[in-house]
Order: C-alpha cells, then sequence, then structure tokens
C-alpha cells in the first residue's frame, strides 16, 4: 500500500463546513465627548474557534459600530498595543482565542485598569512609559568593548537575565497590580521588569544606579506578591520572580 | 462575579467588573484584612492589660466582660486571622528570599491553608465548648 493510495488525482476531499458561533461581546464604551461615565454595551458576533477576540473587535468596528476605538497593530503578541481586561483579567486581545473562553456566556471587554481612561478600550500610556524610561533601560557602559570585537558574555551570565527580554511592553502586568491601581507612583511590574534586564547583565555598569532609584518608596518595596502580573504576562516573563530577585539584589548590595 | 449574572446584570456597574487574581490576590486580600484586624485587637488589648496599671479591680472587671459567647466567637475569629497571618506571613517571606520561593507560591498557598484548617480543627472544638459552658452558665 502506497501512501498516496487513496487520494483522489483532483486535490483534497471537500471539507465539512467550519462551524461558526455567535458569541455575545459587552464592551465597556466609554466616549469623553458625550459619556459621564462609562457604560457596557452589548455586540452579537459570528466566530470560528480558531478566531480571536481581536477579530471580534475588528468584525464589530467593520460591520456594527465604525465607533468602536481600540489600539492594535502588529495583530500577532509582538507590538504590546492590544492589551485589555477580558472576563475581568488582562490579555492581548490578539493572542485570546474564543475557544479558549467560555462562549456560552457573554464575554466582558473592557480597558486595562490604573492609567487614565481615553476612549473606549484607550488607555493613556504616558505614566506607564514615564516609569519605564525612569529605570534607564538601556546598556551603560564606561569601558571600551575589547578591540575589534564584542562584549563577550559567557552563556550563564545570558541565561540571568533572558527571561526579562521577553518584555513587549504591554502594561499588562503594571495595569493587572492593585498596588498601582491605587498608587499611580508605583513603578509597576513592567519598569521593574525592564531594570532586571540590565542590572543582571554582566556588560551593564549601572546595575547600581537602577538598584538606588527602585530601592524607593514607590520602587520594589511596594510589590505585595499577588502575581496577578505574572499570571497577565502574554510573554510569560516570571514577573513576580524578577521582582524578587531586584528585592534581593537590593539587599545584598549587588547584582 | 460578573459572567454569573451575565444579562439580568442591571445597571451594569460603569466602574468595570473585579479583577479576577488567583490563589496570590486572594491571599494577599486575606492577609491585608487580618493584618489590619489583628492590628485593631491589639489596639485594644493594650489598653485593656494596661488596666492593671490602675487597679487590680479594674483589670477583672475589664477583663470580666469578655467572659460570653459573642466574645468567645471574638476569639475563634481572632485565633483564625492570626493563625491564617502568621502562616501567609511566612510563605510571604519565603517568595521573597527563597530562590524558588515564587516558582512554588501556589503549593505553598495551599499548605498554608492546610495547616490552618489543621490548627482551627484543633482549637475549634474546644473553643465552641468553652462558649457553651458560658452560655449554661
Ligand atoms: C504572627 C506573626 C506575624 C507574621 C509572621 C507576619 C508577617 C507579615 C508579613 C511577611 C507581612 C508583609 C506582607 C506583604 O509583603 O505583602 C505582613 C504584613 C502586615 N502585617 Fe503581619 N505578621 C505577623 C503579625 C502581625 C501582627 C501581630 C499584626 C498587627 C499588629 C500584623 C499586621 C500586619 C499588617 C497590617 C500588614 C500589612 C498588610 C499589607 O500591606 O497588605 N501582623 N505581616
Ligand atoms: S512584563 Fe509581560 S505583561 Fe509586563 S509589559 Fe512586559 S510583556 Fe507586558
Ligand atoms: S496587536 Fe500587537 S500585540 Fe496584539
Amino acid at each position: 500500500m502506497t501512501l498516496v493510495a487513496d487520494a483522489p488525482a483532483s486535490g483534497p476531499a471537500p471539507e465539512a463546513p467550519i462551524e461558526a458561533f455567535t458569541v455575545t461581546l459587552i464592551i465597556r464604551r466609554f466616549d469623553p465627548d458625550v459619556d459621564e461615565e462609562p457604560r457596557w454595551q452589548d455586540f452579537d458576533v459570528q466566530m470560528f474557534a480558531t478566531d480571536r477576540i481581536l477579530d471580534a473587535l475588528h468584525k464589530i468596528k467593520w460591520e456594527q459600530d465604525g465607533s468602536l476605538t481600540f489600539r492594535r497593530s502588529c495583530a500577532h503578541g509582538i507590538c504590546g498595543s492590544d492589551a485589555m481586561r477580558i472576563n475581568g483579567r488582562n490579555r492581548l486581545a490578539c493572542k485570546t482565542l474564543i475557544k479558549d473562553l467560555d462562549i456560552t456566556k457573554p464575554i466582558y471587554v473592557e480597558a486595562i485598569k490604573g492609567l487614565p481612561l481615553e476612549k473606549d478600550l484607550i488607555v493613556d500610556m504616558d505614566p506607564f512609559f514615564e516609569s519605564f524610561r525612569e529605570v534607564q533601560p538601556f546598556l551603560q557602559s564606561n569601558t571600551a568593548p575589547p578591540k575589534d570585537k564584542e562584549r563577550i558574555q559567557s552563556v550563564a551570565d545570558r541565561a540571568r537575565f533572558d527571561d526579562t527580554t521577553k518584555c513587549i511592553l504591554c502594561a499588562a502586568c503594571t495595569s493587572s497590580c492593585p498596588v498601582f491601581w491605587t498608587d499611580g507612583q508605583y513603578f509597576g511590574p513592567a519598569a521593574i521588569v525592564n531594570a532586571h534586564r540590565f542590572i543582571f547583565d554582566s556588560r551593564d555598569e549601572a546595575a547600581q544606579t537602577r538598584l538606588d532609584i527602585l530601592n524607593d518608596k514607590e520602587g520594589v518595596w511596594r510589590c505585595r506578591t499577588t502575581f496577578n502580573c505574572t499570571d497577565a504576562c502574554p510573554r510569560g516573563i516570571q514577573v513576580t520572580q524578577a521582582i524578587a530577585e531586584v528585592k534581593q539584589a537590593i539587599m545584598r548590595g549587588k547584582p | 462575579m460578573p459572567e454569573n449574572s451575565a444579562g439580568t446584570m442591571t445597571p451594569r456597574r460603569p466602574a468595570g467588573t473585579l479583577y479576577r487574581g488567583r490563589e496570590g490576590m486572594w491571599s494577599w486580600v486575606l492577609h491585608r484584612i487580618t493584618g489590619v484586624a489583628i492590628f485593631f485587637f491589639l489596639l485594644v488589648h493594650v489598653l485593656d492589660t494596661s488596666m492593671v496599671a490602675v487597679a487590680p479591680e479594674a483589670y477583672n472587671a475589664v477583663i470580666g466582660t469578655y467572659k460570653n459567647p459573642i466574645m468567645g466567637l471574638g476569639e475563634l475569629a481572632l485565633v483564625g486571622a492570626i493563625a491564617f497571618h502568621a502562616f501567609n506571613g511566612i510563605r510571604i517571606i519565603l517568595i521573597d528570599l527563597w530562590s524558588k520561593g515564587a516558582k512554588y507560591q501556589r503549593v505553598m498557598f495551599y499548605v498554608v491553608i492546610g495547616l490552618w484548617v489543621v490548627l482551627m480543627l484543633g482549637f475549634a472544638p474546644r473553643q465552641i465548648m468553652v462558649i457553651l459552658s458560658e452560655v449554661s452558665g
């Protein structure tokens, strides 16, 4: 028997039609020109199990209500534009599949919490990026690299900060943090993750500066280890672990 | 929970849904509630104990008022709160200081609950006996 024995000459057999479901989304809308308070609005959309929440938002915007406002760019979990609260948890709309949600009930979609709400699913990200900038998230070295060579790093040294290189700055972590909701001055998990990225980089020489910045009233000591950030991170970064490592580095006095 | 009341939820709270954190978040909520509760107990406890400095009779009078079923239940709750706070406090210390603490935080949470249940199974029956004996005079 050969592998191709049963294959019809005219291409693959006709497939059964893919099943579509009616999914109800309840979206928290806010138009600053009209609304005093945000309001919830229902939408019914036809979805396939392999569709994502982002596809549902597109369908609503393109076919039902063009005023629905949200951010997205890459649509593939790279740019970090579309973090939002889906059924009460921070997720990327472009990485949340319909099949992973219970569609017998409506799906609640709302903006991330703790940052100023601008419109519908869009918040003002400036305070978030301000904290990011404050931890000096770039390589700093006062010494020149070896002549005609790159700065060499062992595999073990690279591994120390591997996890925190994966951040896409989506703010899912920071806006899942109960401390950040009530204290907007707190640096927040994302800034600490990006500080961790350089604090534990053997080629960097400004670790102490960053440890001093984070050894602040609004720094790492605000962390109450609720693990909401670790649970929310779409990149699977062990955020609370990274924060704990920075806490320990501050106590040791060195990375 | 918003999902359970979907459709019938009128008016929907404009404030948004409750964030659905997991063990870590709820253990923190409990830790803060028990911490604040213990603090207020200690405040009162320092005051009533200091009655000893006024007069032994004053002290006895104040402590005597605690000998009733309501206070008995309060003591039960207090022991429960302190036990959770203490066990979970050790869990938080391990998360911060032990290199594998964050990895095992969920396991440690269920260990905390387990230890708490064992401790309460030991304490609650005795305390309930005491409360009942107070009721029956
Ligand atoms: C029995 C021994 C105790 C242990 C092992 C313990 C442990 C801890 C730890 C580790 C924290 C830090 C929590 C965090 O980082 O999120 C904490 C917080 C706290 N503790 Fe205790 N504690 C104990 C007794 C007490 C007592 C007697 C009081 C009351 C006077 C108290 C009140 C508090 C409060 C109000 C907080 C703040 C909670 C928060 O910020 O969320 N604790 N405790
Ligand atoms: S650590 Fe994770 S959740 Fe936080 S901003 Fe980076 S990618 Fe987003
Ligand atoms: S749209 Fe880029 S991460 Fe989702």
